[in-house]
């Protein structure tokens, strides 16, 4: 067979790993221990980072970039994808990340952004993204940027499920009232969500979105965990509702079980049993406008 | 003919959409109960450590190894394959498998996520060839005196059979193929009629 007929890093490989991904949890870890434990919990992915939202949330200063030395640590140490993050529109951060052979790159709102104005061109690169989005026009727009999966922003670093809820809702309910929409009226659909009109039409035609969607930001319960995958979630990426809770091992490996078992309340209800002390959590109030990071994205 | 898809994590809809289009009736199997009622299995792609994992936690592992050894067609695609395996060579272990395929595999042995790629193969028994992926694949790198290698790429078996059981380094599922279901659905259907 000959080898011209081989083609790498085309658009069906790129969304098929986050198709193998779904159903499963991708949990962020900070070192080689924590990635381990992620492994050993069920986790499909890890997301490699220098600190998880909650810390970066207290510490404040410019997030950035993972050192590459953390991340060849923690792809040597465990055997699922291993996933890292780029600044917005950072795209040497991404170059660097394809150099050190990261399988999927996320281009994320929880680090201090590098462009007020643009997003990384993803089409540009052999390694996938995801990006995160808090309605249907930023998911498209980031689509038609290259991204190849998409989650809900949510608020990371808070334990609090709200907003991944708002923006699990919002998603859906645009693509249901994209469904019913007649053909001349998709145009100025596409207006008014600031999204690519072909996108929109394939969005409008299928049902769903044209690639993978998880979600993310505040998931800190098994229940949790189910409740966004009742909401439409094809899976869920938690952070630091593992880490700052009682027992990190034991509440990721529930998350695991609940995200797989999501419409079974009784499997919910077993696996989410003395976990001990979950994340405390902090309520949107009590986080000012400017704090917030999911309006982070353009 | 009732065909399940182990749906615990993975592209399970992607398999229940293939195996509808090849005419089989596609039911998604998470519990044993469910288990009992489908003629053919299909193991999906996916995270195999994470689907072992809850194979073993939810007591899945034993009587699905029953009903293969006593004759249930299984389809096992990428992590399905690893799971298949009797053998899993080198640091990246899958511990928590079936065991019931003669063959010794790699995990990631194809290369990280940049290296993930499409070919056209051909295969035994279809007359064109065949579109695939290979993503974040393992490799088969010894085969059991049983088992027949249906595809090859770059000299290494890509999709094998023992009796009733296939199983296949690539994805057939994710390229809008159905050619390697249809031939999964005439081994369960073959299988029930004798």
């Amino acid at each position: 067979m000959a080898d011209s007929l081989k083609d790498t890093g085309g658009l069906r490989v790129k969304r098929g790993l986050a198709d193998m991904l779904k159903g499963g949890v991708i949990m962020d870890v900070t070192t080689v221990d924590q990635a381990k434990i992620a492994e050993d919990a069920g986790a499909v992915a890890v997301m490699a980072l220098e600190r998880v939202p909650a810390d970066i949330r207290a510490e404040g200063g410019v997030a950035r970039m993972a050192d590459p030395e953390r991340m060849v640590g923690i792809m040597e140490a465990v055997s699922i994808p291993v996933m890292a993050k780029c600044r917005i529109g950072h795209f040497v951060e991404a170059q660097v990340l394809q150099s050190l052979g990261v399988d999927y790159i996320d281009e994320s709102e929880v680090l201090t952004p590098a462009d007020e104005a643009h997003h990384v061109d993803k089409w540009d690169f052999t390694v996938p993204f995801v990006c995160g989005a808090t309605n249907l026009g930023e998911a498209l727009r980031r689509i038609g940027e290259g991204a190849t999966m998409v989650r809900s922003k949510g608020e990371a670093g808070t334990g609090n499920v709200v907003e991944a809820v708002r923006h699990m809702r919002s998603i859906s309910s645009s693509i249901r009232r994209l469904r019913s929409a007649r053909p001349e009226e998709l145009m100025a659909e596409a207006k008014e969500l600031g999204a690519p009109y072909e996108l929109v039409r394939e969005v409008a035609q299928a049902g769903s979105l044209p690639v993978v969607l998880f979600t993310a930001g505040g998931v800190a319960t098994p229940a949790d965990a189910a409740l966004m995958m009742q909401l439409g979630a094809d899976g869920v990426f938690v952070g630091s509702g593992i880490y700052k809770s009682g027992d990190p091992a034991l509440r990721a490996r529930a998350i695991v079980e609940a995200t797989t078992y999501f419409t079974d309340p009784d499997i919910i209800a077993k696996v989410s049993r003395g976990l001990g002390e979950p994340m405390v959590g902090i309520s949107m109030g009590q986080i000012p406008e400017v704090d917030r990071l999911a309006q982070r994205g353009w | 003919m009732k065909i399940g898809v182990l749906g615990l994590q993975g592209d399970v809809a992607e398999h229940v959409a293939a195996l509808e289009t090849a005419g089989a009736t596609p039911v998604v199997v998470r519990r044993v109960d469910e288990l009992g009622s489908v003629d053919g299995l299909v193991i999906p792609g996916g995270e195999s450590t994470t689907i072992g994992k809850l194979l073993a936690r939810f007591g899945l592992l034993e009587p699905l190894r029953r009903r293969v050894q006593s004759g249930m067609p299984v389809l096992g695609t990428c992590a399905g394959l690893i799971l298949m395996a009797s053998d899993v060579i080198g640091a990246e272990d899958a511990p928590h498998r079936l065991g019931v395929l003669d063959v010794s595999v790699r995990r990631n042995a194809y290369g990280r996520q940049v290296d993930s790629f499409e070919a056209a193969i051909d295969v035994a028994g279809i007359d064109r060839p065949v579109q695939v992926a290979f993503i974040r694949a393992p490799a088969i790198e010894r085969i059991g005196d049983g088992v027949e290698v249906l595809a090859e790429w770059e000299d290494r078996p890509v999709l094998v059979r023992q009796k009733h059981m296939l199983a296949s380094s690539f994805h057939p599922e994710i390229t809008g193929e159905t050619a390697i279901h249809r031939a999964f659905v005439a081994v369960a259907t073959q299988n029930r009629e004798t």
